[in-house]
């Protein structure tokens, strides 16, 4: 699609789009990006996948990471194509397997900051398996959810976050499968953080993913975002930025939402962002090393 | 070391460990899980790290997440968790990942019979995952082939960058034979990686030679891996002119090194008109039944394939030339006599098969002699 967005426009225009000379060279989050043949990136154009990608790159350049001690690793689906746009270490696997790979990863290389990122139908479906057993772990990975609710790059398929009667490719009639909540079955399996925003929040992204890649443990943020393209289509939500203000219409911030009464909570319809859950608990690769000294040391 | 009864399973928990393997990822499954016992024991001593996976699908995924990570890595199974790696064994080729999957081989299909001896996974450790690749699938023969073959797997591994299968059975895997294994420290195993920062690192090279080093992660070369078709330097592509030099290149990259991969041995005797030919627990079962014919002054040849694939065609193309008839005993209804049927002619192939758990017998190799 990005494609043919290039020969709608004139050269002229494209150039005129790019802000300054040299912008490449004075921004250190675009440093992060791979210079390649692989831009203009697969996603379709509006889509909030890229949000999240800028989100991603702010979060890391705010903690003043090294691009070779980062390793993003992706399983199947349009948001798994956004490690080849990034300049780390970056692994595209299977499908549903990212968490896996990564777990192999992290064990082999502690000290690597590894950052598995996933679909909802990726993440929950497919790897739901692995999603639940790497929290269970507690091993020092950063999953990122990018949840649009829709199977996009096969077309607009159902997926476990898809809600209730939404329309898609194959739930016609509407989806009759209650949605998984990312983020509660994240913390019901033993993340130690797990946040929530949106890609109309982005700045609050940045800081939910500065702070779970932080996290010595399994962290989870969920980036609730849309896909016009197909779930947008399907069920007549109208553009682009027509879901983009919805996600900013439909949400509430989990402060305001914690001051509201028993019955306004139960009430609630929107989805709440924020951070949910912040905890310690031993994390797998310290305890596995701490293992490897005890039976060095002649424990039997 | 001490001479020491041991399993199969055990031997290659050894040979693991011996070889510099320090990560295993796996899930439970008779009859291979002993390799997993012997390793969550073994790999801390020495400094390595075992986890046991939610499946084998995942524990297939780890042991090539830790192999991108540096640590030589392996896991074990038997059939039915060798059907769940088959994707992931396809990345690893895809991806060029250096990995050892050991697969004690049972009765199927399907759960089958858990306890019962197999062969039946020769053609799924050929063909299981899908689109054409390259691989490698060795068969160890007794106890302490166990253990060799086990090195011999992660050397072929790191230096052709490709999954290697360690395709045992149930018999050889559970069998128990005094073995005497070296010291471990004299077991030397080449460095084929890049380890270290450099000027120029091309992950999926095409142009020098067939099988370019891999790079760690996190040494300084930041680059991309997929299972997608790629470039060179690893990023995806649909173009022509970059897939067909690729497909080239890791469809031939064992070609010329055959003779290097290819383990045989062959005890042929001069004026044999008919053969023998064998591998893993059923080689055992041709050996005896060669040593019965020669006893009544039968000229026999037998070759033993440790090396299953890639198939060792010159070695039975020239035996299909030396005798009138090869004989193929195996625990299934006959899946390497396809291979040797197509490098020795079909008139030639005696099969001599079982695929219900027991062992094919001396008796019906010698019967087959005849007749």
């Amino acid at each position: 699609m990005s494609e043919h967005i290039l020969e709608a426009h004139t050269l002229e225009e494209h150039e005129a789009l790019i802000p300054q000379a040299n912008w490449f060279e004075r921004s250190e989050t675009l440093q992060k990006l791979r210079k390649n043949k692989k831009f203009p990136t697969i996603w379709c154009s509006g889509c909030g996948i890229g949000v999240v990608m800028g989100a991603l790159i702010r979060a890391i350049d705010h903690l003043g990471l090294k691009n070779d001690d980062v390793a993003l690793v992706a399983g199947i689906g349009c948001t798994a194509r956004m490690p080849v746009y990034m300049d780390f270490n970056t692994l595209h696997t299977t499908h549903g397997r990212a968490l896996a790979f990564a777990t192999g990863l992290k064990i082999a290389r502690p000290d690597m900051k590894v950052i598995a990122i996933m679909g909802d139908g990726d993440a929950l479906a497919i790897g739901g398996n692995h999603f639940i057993h790497a929290a269970r772990r507690n091993l020092g990975i950063t999953a990122l959810v990018v949840n649009n609710a829709i199977y996009g790059m096969t077309g607009g398929q159902y997926s476990p976050t898809t809600p209730v009667g939404g329309k898609a490719t194959t739930a016609p009639y509407g989806n009759v499968e209650p949605p998984f909540p990312v983020c509660e079955l994240a913390i019901a399996a033993g993340a130690t953080y797990v946040a929530r925003s949106t890609v109309y929040h982005a700045l609050e992204l940045d800081k939910f993913l500065a702070e779970a890649i932080a996290k010595d443990g399994f962290s989870l943020v969920e980036a609730v975002s849309y896909c016009h393209t197909t779930y947008g289509r399907l069920n007549k939500l109208g553009t682009a930025a027509d879901m983009m203000r919805a996600l900013k219409d439909n949400t509430i911030a989990k402060p305001t939402f914690d001051k509201l009464s028993a019955e306004e909570q139960a009430a609630n319809t929107k989805i709440v962002r924020g951070n949910f859950v912040n905890i310690e608990r031993p994390q797998y690769t310290n305890v596995y090393s701490n293992l490897i000294t005890r039976v060095q040391g002649g424990e039997k | 070391m001490a001479v020491k009864l041991m399993q199969g399973n055990e031997a290659i928990a050894l040979g693991a460990v011996a070889a510099g393997c320090r990560f295993y990822a796996g899930y439970p499954i008779t009859p291979s899980t002993e390799v997993a016992e012997v390793l969550s024991r073994e790999l801390p001593k020495v400094g390595g790290k075992f986890i046991q996976m939610e499946d084998e699908i995942a524990s297939m995924a780890a042991i090539i997440g830790a192999s991108v990570g540096g640590l030589k890595s392996m896991t074990a199974t038997s059939g039915p968790g060798f059907s769940l790696m088959q994707e992931n064994i396809g990345y690893a080729a895809m991806t060029e990942i250096p990995c050892v999957v050991v697969d004690v081989q049972r009765l199927g299909p399907s759960t089958g019979q858990p306890t019962a001896a197999s062969q039946g996974d020769v053609m799924q450790a050929r063909w299981g995952t899908h689109g054409d690749h390259p691989i490698i699938a060795l068969s160890p023969i007794s106890v302490r082939q166990s253990f060799d073959l086990t090195i011999k797997a992660f050397d072929l591994s790191e230096k052709f960058r490709t999954p290697v299968i360690l395709l045992t059975d149930e018999i050889i895997g559970h069998m128990r034979e005094p073995v005497e294994l070296p010291d471990f420290k004299t077991i030397r195993s080449e460095e084929y990686r890049v380890t270290a920062p450099g000027q120029e690192y091309i992950p999926f090279r095409n142009e020098s030679g067939d099988v370019p080093p891999l790079a760690n992660f996190g040494v300084g070369y930041r680059y991309h891996i997929t299972g997608l078709y790629h470039d060179q330097v690893g990023f995806p592509t649909q173009r022509l002119d970059e897939i067909d030099p690729w497909l080239e290149r890791v469809n031939t990259k064992l070609d010329k090194h055959l003779d290097e991969i290819a383990l045989v041995e062959e005890d042929y005797q001069d004026g044999a008109k008919v053969a023998l030919l064998s591998y893993g627990c059923s080689a055992r079962t041709a050996r005896h039944a060669l040593k019965l014919a020669r006893a009544q002054g039968k000229k026999v040849d037998m070759l033993t394939l440790f090396t299953i694939w890639p198939f060792p065609e010159r070695q039975v193309e020239a035996l299909g030339e030396r005798v009138d008839r090869i004989i193929v005993p195996e625990m299934n209804l006959g899946q390497l006599a396809y291979e040797v049927e197509r490098m020795a002619g079909r008139k030639k192939v005696r099969r001599v098969v079982r695929a219900n758990g027991e062992m094919v017998t001396p008796q019906m190799v010698l019967e087959a002699m005849e007749g």
